[in-house]
């Protein structure tokens, strides 16, 4: 055997022992990393794809209501009439537009002009001096959350009005501004605007697409083009190819974590009332999870275009719809709301939420948590089960 | 069993499940083979023998159903880890990472094999030297020309001595001239380091080189031994025949091929007809059908080995060649070729951005005329081809097709054509008789045209039978049949071939071979590309081109004189090689002129 012969092989090519290991997912990794940096494509959706979402439903997309038409009937020419409906124009949800008279009020509307009517009736002022005042709102309902919403705005200014009223005339006219005054509040989302719990929401969404989509869509693509076939023959462990997709995917990730923090506290100045530390933590996990049904998907499927779709329909979707992203979990069919139960996504929704907007729950945290960690292994597992030198 | 085989498998059996249709396909059947360690062993097999399965099960990568398989001394069904620690395994399509550069690719298999840094120095100095990609080493993978490629999958399995390389086709699909450094390389790490290689292969040229060959078809061991016992197969029955001065060896080839009683196996090769004789075929009746030809004995090749021991076995699918053959021609006169002008080709160019696909190409093709279009990879013979179908309009030029100007009217000029591609295009799913139906009404045909044209073919190609079964499921030559049929369905003037015999084995190339001259002594044009250099022999005339330049147009025996063989005795091959070298040396030296 010729000198540079037996320095080539080695002691049987290195194949076990801790030290070829970790070598070779050092070399499998930074190939990933090579890869994932020189293809276009997965940047755009590893980098691209974020800012566009987080943009998208920073600003596009908000479920808020602003400049809503409402149309002013002013059938009472008091000035105290006049002052119960002013509070409507200082409003940025509602620009009001007055009208004459109802006939004219309900043409606009029959129209889609105005969102609503605010009609104060003749009587105004003498049935505000009798105490039992009363305004009239009718909202067009043809999109409810939005007449909801147009609902709220409207009673809140007039509740507003009347509260003035009734400081400026002290404790003796209480009585007369209404017996009960309801004070609303929301809690959780004090100023209510949608951005402060969509934001979160899309740190969700980021992870299960970098995780789960892009990590599908690379795994697939070496069974496709056929470079595991000759990567098998060496002395290479399943679980040392896994292990170099997950890190740089993982990076990935966080990489879009970060770009979402970064907008959530300096672009759309979210809160967070809960422990940063946490928030990173939660998200490692959800991002191992996500990981974990990218790298199962691919390995069973082998195939770029179905796994793609899989991811997409098994988890981007679900993810968007089912998580309470958008819909209220508690307002569905009993079939969905199970659904929703079964999907890792809806307890990081849950959680991601409530470190922004309310603290740190404890007894939410470490249930969450568990379920993720939980969801992690077993994928995990899963993916490395499925993962197998073979061709047949 | 020898005790220090490098690998012994005994009594292998691979059956695959067809998901669609529930049919269990015998990949590989009761073979048993050994591979003596320091020598250079192939399989041999055209597509579908069973070659890649049985390397698969080698590594470790698929399990036998039945037998047993050792390598270097492993039991691979139970440790195949073992066995991938220690052998290196080039697949046929060796998955290259695209985007990493060629040294990126090299460093990543040395660091998977544990290859310490200061051997890599050397090694990759040696490989890189011997692949010619020193050059290269910076520029990615995907963006190597395919003969390329082949050496870097070939180099990073190469990065360090393994007990056993395995070599999966290292030759298929790329052109003569990478296959002669291809294996250059092969041999000469063999030989500085004494490897144990099995290496598979469709070539039976390339077999002659190892020391044992063993030879698979449809998933049975045909034979083994070495080169020497599988020539002897044919010792003193190999002869060349020289056909008359006017007419092209095929006539005679299809003549001698056609008579199974006396002949064994026949082809066309250096202007004359190389034929194998039957032992105990009659002289009365070998001297009759020779009547008047000069006839030489020749030393017998491993592929007139290898054909006898095939017609041992199939005897009956050569007589069915010759009747189809007959029935081809039965249908029209024979006019064989006349002088009115097929295709004309004037200045043809085409670029792609600033590539020049197609370079200032000229020629002109005969009505009646087997045409040929030979050239390296990527040397513009597809983009020609493309172009003179219709499928590609020419950048300038002058093309007319069965009289009709490209240009103007290249819907007019596709009615007179007829085209089947290299990859199976017609519906898998639809039956023999649907895919007739279809594509006869898309050329448009109908009503009592289109079924007496579909019995026509059918009869021609030998489809009967078969009319219902779904196309996809059909066996690789009455696939290929199928599609020869639906593109003569309209009756065209002209035939493009796009490598038609790609991956067939010798019977089902003589049996396509056989169709094709019978075609064009009824006077079809027949347009042909290959990659198989002995089958240009077959044409009347040949072009070579390479990087977009015509570099020779002729008869193949012009084309051999031209390349320099003064007595014409170059084979194809060595023909072409030498003529796209001597192209390329000169375009070095004018480059370098102009550098300088």
């Amino acid at each position: 055997m010729s000198k540079e012969r037996a320095a080539t092989r080695g002691k049987h090519g290195g194949g076990g022992g801790f030290k070829g290991f970790w070598k070779r997912v050092l070399s499998l990794t930074r190939k990933e990393i090579r890869q994932l940096l020189r293809d276009k494509s997965n940047l755009a959706i590893g980098i691209g794809l974020p800012i566009a979402l987080i943009l998208i439903f920073g600003y596009g997309l908000s479920l808020d209501v602003t400049n809503a038409p409402v149309a002013v009937v002013l059938e009472d020419p008091s000035p105290m009439a006049a002052d119960v409906v002013a509070g409507l124009g200082l409003s940025a949800y509602i620009s009001p537009v007055v009208v004459s008279s109802m006939h004219d009020a309900e043409r606009l509307m029959l129209a889609r002009r105005v969102d609503a009517i605010v009609r104060v009736p003749n009587d105004f002022s003498r049935r505000l001096a009798a105490g039992d005042a009363q305004v009239q709102l009718l909202v067009h309902g043809s999109e409810a959350s939005r007449a909801l919403i147009i609902r709220g705005y409207v009673n809140s200014t007039i509740r507003q009005w009347a509260q003035r009223l009734a400081d400026r005339r002290g404790r003796a006219d209480m009585v007369a501004a209404g017996s009960v005054t309801l004070v609303e509040r929301m809690w959780f989302n004090s100023a209510n605007t949608s951005t402060w719990y969509l934001v979160p929401g899309l740190i969700v969404l980021l992870m299960t697409l970098v995780g789960a989509f892009l990590t599908a869509m690379v795994m697939a693509r070496e069974w496709e083009r056929g470079t595991l076939e000759a990567l098998f023959v060496s002395p290479v462990r399943p679980t040392e190819i896994l292990l170099a997709k997950i890190v740089p995917y993982f990076l990935v990730g966080m990489l879009g974590l970060g770009m979402c923090l970064v907008a959530a506290r300096f672009l759309f100045q979210v809160p967070m009332f809960g422990s940063f530390l946490i928030v990173l933590g939660s998200s490692m996990l959800y991002m191992l999870v996500a990981l974990g049904i990218g790298l199962v998907i691919s390995s069973s499927v082998k195939n770029q275009f179905l796994a793609s779709q899989i991811a997409l329909i098994s988890s981007f979707m679900p993810a968007l719809m089912l998580s309470g992203f958008l819909f209220d979990l508690r307002n569905v069919p009993t079939v969905i709301y199970l659904v929703g139960q079964l999907l890792p996504a809806t307890y990081f929704m849950e959680l991601i939420r409530t470190l922004f907007l309310a603290g740190n729950v404890w007894p939410l945290i470490l249930k969450n948590s568990a379920i993720l960690a939980a969801y992690a292994v077993l994928l995990l597992g899963l993916a490395r089960f499925v993962t197998r030198k073979k061709l047949d | 069993m020898n005790e220090a085989a490098a690998l012994a498998g005994n009594g292998l059996h691979k059956r695959f499940l067809i998901k669609e249709t529930g049919q269990t396909v015998l990949a590989v059947t009761d073979v048993s083979l050994e591979v003596l360690p320091g020598t250079l062993t192939a399989l041999v097999g055209p597509d579908g023998a069973g070659k890649t399965t049985l390397l698969r099960m080698m590594a470790g990568l698929m399990q036998a159903d039945q037998g047993r398989l050792e390598v270097l001394g492993i039991d691979v069904a139970t440790d195949p880890q073992a066995v991938q620690d220690r052998i290196s395994y080039m697949p046929q399509r060796f998955g290259l990472y695209e985007d990493l550069s060629v040294q990126e690719n090299l460093d990543l298999y040395a660091d998977l094999h544990g290859v310490t840094q200061e051997a890599r120095k050397e090694r990759y100095r040696r490989l890189l030297h011997m692949t010619n990609l020193a050059r290269f080493t910076d520029r990615p993978a995907g963006k190597l020309s395919g003969g390329m490629k082949q050496k870097l999958g070939l180099a990073c399995t190469l990065v360090r001595a393994p007990e056993l390389l395995l070599l999966d086709e290292p030759t298929v699909g790329v052109d003569p001239l990478s296959r002669v450094e291809l294996w250059e390389i092969i041999l000469q790490m063999i030989h500085d380091e004494r490897l144990t290689v099995l290496v598979t292969t469709a070539y039976l040229d390339e077999a002659e080189r190892c020391a044992r060959v063993f030879v698979l078809h449809e998933g049975k061991l045909l034979t083994s031994g070495t080169p020497a016992d599988i020539r002897g197969q044919a010792n003193n029955l190999c002869f060349i025949a020289i056909p008359p001065q006017d007419q092209p060896p095929r006539i005679l080839q299809a003549r001698l091929l056609d008579d199974a009683e006396s002949i064994i196996d026949a082809v066309p090769q250096g202007g004359a007809v190389r034929f194998i004789r039957r032992a105990d075929a009659g002289n009365t009746r070998l001297d009759a059908l020779l009547d008047g030809i000069e006839v030489f004995p020749a030393a017998a090749s491993l592929e007139d080995g290898f054909m006898v021991l095939l017609r041992k076995r199939y005897d009956a699918q050569m007589e069915t060649i010759a009747r189809d053959a007959e029935a081809m021609v039965t249908h029209r006169p024979v006019t064989g070729i006349s002088d009115e002008i097929a295709i004309e080709v004037k200045d043809l160019v085409r670029t792609f951005g600033q590539f020049i696909a197609v370079d200032h190409v000229s020629f002109s093709v005969r009505r009646g005329e087997i045409f040929g279009l030979l050239g390296p990879n990527g040397a513009g013979k597809t983009t020609t081809f493309r172009v003179l179908c219709g499928l590609l309009p020419a950048s300038s030029g002058f093309v007319h097709v069965a009289g009709v100007d490209l240009r103007h009217a290249r819907a007019v000029a596709r009615r007179n054509i007829g085209y089947v591609s290299q990859k199976f295009a017609l519906y898998g799913d639809l039956s023999v008789r649907e895919n007739l139906e279809f594509f006869g009404s898309a050329y448009g045909l109908y009503g009592a045209r289109l079924y007496d044209r579909i019995r026509t073919v059918v009869e021609q190609f030998d489809l009967g039978g078969r009319e219902n079964s779904p196309s996809g499921q059909l066996p690789g030559g009455f696939k290929q049949r199928l599609a020869m049929a639906v593109g003569l369905l309209h009756e065209p003037d002209i035939l493009f071939l796009d490598e038609p015999t790609s991956g067939t084995d010798p019977l089902k190339r003589r049996e396509f071979w056989r169709r094709i001259t019978a075609l064009s002594q009824v006077g079809t044009t027949i347009i042909i590309t290959t990659h198989f250099m002995e089958e240009a022999e077959y044409c009347d005339r040949i072009v070579i081109q390479d990087a977009g330049k015509l570099l020779a147009l002729g008869t193949p025996q012009e084309v051999r004189l031209q390349a320099g063989g003064k007595d014409g005795k170059l084979s194809m091959e060595q023909a072409f090689i030498s003529i796209v070298e001597r192209a390329r040396q000169r375009e070095n030296a004018t480059h370098a002129e102009a550098a300088g």
